[in-house]
């Protein structure tokens, strides 16, 4: 399939699944947990994430770039060109670029140097537009091939474990007008926000299910949103200052995540509100 | 094997042993690396501007004590409380209540503060994300203590009353400055870091405590 098909295709769906999930948020209001749970269970039905993922094997594949070059030779941390299982063992070390990344930024990083992009362009782009709607489809496709493998994040480098240490210290940092930091919603079980379940990213269940469900395709508003994304609207909720994209401080909550969740189920690329 | 391999191979070995062995970090160091990364994590967007990652000695004591699992102690707790009891003001006019239909307004509104709202808009209370408070709203969240009949089951049944007066006043302060009454509590403190006005927070006083409120019958 092109890429253009996908994207009519997708339009589609979006048009579609938005009308269910308007509807089925007014019957969520109205009662009780029965009919929210009766609203995820007819969005498993069809996952426009499926989409994403057929373009961003298309994109790894395509020659593209100022060097008119694929993805193919993309070290993602298993050796060149792996990509099964790679997203379960990231973020970890990497020795070319000297830094601990999560998959978007090693992904912006092989477009750069395989495909002659620009990296700080790239992560300077806004969410949705540009390339970067090319590495979260490539993101969603590479989290997609890791499917039902377990989370095994490597704590092996001490850039690994400094940056464990580091996202732990970030996770419980309070800051901005509301005093909010990650822990505020993130560190109990069974608690919600209005009627939306928050995991609890400390430990599993919560840590490999919560950390684990990114890429994932949101019907609230049609988009497909990346972990960088995420994590990105969750400082905008705490009323932080705004985090670059692929900033160690992003990556180093990955990977506190991520280690968390050890052991838990790769379910990316998910379906959420 | 060639000498050239055998040198850059032990160099590799050399490189790998240097890495594995290098010892981790200390806590203060670590501290400081995170602050570093902060430092170059972040960006102003709209209102939302690097100050608000400026350090605040309250949170940097709770984050800690949250982070290791360690409580605070006595004394470190009371200087936390007596520092943001300092900061609550009784209202001007000396009229603790407002409008509990307002209050209500306030408290369904999650709105303000963001990077994507304009820093003249109308912040809400955010107050049903976290609470439970009229019986007709039924998407509350659980992060904080239900509020339903909250002047009720405290016996409030006249506002003005000398009797009310302790739970008036310390429902003033505890919209105005939570951490006063609970040094780490996850409250945001509405009055003290401008995020609701005092005609909001009378409102919302209304909310709880007029026995006319819904949150009341």
């Amino acid at each position: 399939m092109t890429v253009n098909a996908v994207e009519t295709q997708m339009k589609k769906l979006i048009f579609a699944l938005g009308l269910i999930g308007l509807s089925a948020a007014a019957v969520a209001q109205k009662s009780s947990t029965d009919s929210i749970a009766e609203y995820r269970q007819m969005l498993q039905d069809g996952n426009p994430a499926d989409l994403f993922e057929a373009k961003g094997e298309d994109l790894w594949k395509q020659k593209r770039g100022p060097k008119n070059a694929s993805l193919e030779k993309c070290d993602l941390g298993k050796g060149a060109g792996v990509f099964k299982g790679a997203w379960v063992e990231l973020p970890r070390y990497f020795s070319d670029t000297g830094r601990v990344q999560d998959l978007e930024s090693r992904l912006v990083t092989c477009m750069q140097e395989l495909q002659g992009f620009n990296a700080e362009e790239i992560a300077k782009t806004p969410f949705g537009t540009g390339e970067q709607s090319n590495v979260t489809a490539l993101a969603t496709w590479i989290s997609a091939e890791s499917k039902g493998m377990k989370f095994n994040l490597s704590q092996s480098h001490i850039e690994e474990r400094k940056m464990y240490e580091v996202g732990k210290r970030l996770f419980f940092l309070r800051g901005g007008s509301h005093d909010f930091s990650c822990a505020t919603c993130h560190s109990q079980d069974d608690k919600r926000i209005r009627l939306q379940d928050l995991p609890n990213l400390t430990q599993n269940p919560g840590a490999g299910a919560g950390f684990g469900a990114w890429p994932a395709y949101r019907v609230s508003n049609g988009q497909m949103w990346g972990a960088q994304l995420r994590l990105n609207d969750c400082y905008r909720q705490q009323r932080f200052p705004y985090p670059l994209f692929g900033s160690d401080a992003t990556i180093a909550l990955g990977v506190y995540m991520g280690v968390n969740g050890k052991g838990g189920e790769a379910i990316a690329p998910a379906i959420k509100r | 094997m060639n000498r050239k391999y055998q040198i850059s191979i032990s160099a590799i070995a050399v490189a790998l042993l240097t890495a594995c062995a290098a010892p981790m970090p200390s806590g203060a160091d670590l501290d400081k690396l995170t602050q570093d990364i902060v430092g170059r994590s972040f960006r102003d967007q709209g209102q939302a501007k690097l100050d608000r990652l400026s350090p605040d000695e309250d949170n940097r004591l709770c984050d800690e004590s949250e982070r290791t699992g360690v409580a605070l102690d006595d004394k470190l707790t009371a200087q936390i409380e007596a520092r943001n009891m300092k900061t609550i003001k009784a209202p001007a006019d000396g009229k603790y209540l407002g409008d509990f239909k307002e209050g209500e307004k306030v408290a369904q509104s999650g709105a303000g503060k963001t990077w994507t709202d304009k820093a003249d808009s109308v912040n809400g209370g955010n107050c049903y994300n976290c609470h439970r408070i009229s019986k007709e709203e039924l998407s509350y969240g659980t992060l904080g203590p239900s509020l339903y009949n909250y002047g009720k089951i405290r016996g409030v049944t006249n506002p003005s009353s000398a009797e009310a007066k302790p739970i008036v006043e310390y429902t003033w302060g505890k919209l105005q400055n939570a951490r006063a009454y609970n040094a780490c509590s996850n409250m945001p403190r509405f009055a003290h870091k401008g995020i609701l006005t005092e005609a909001q927070i009378k409102n919302v006083m209304a909310l709880l405590l007029d026995p006319a409120s819904p949150v009341n019958k």
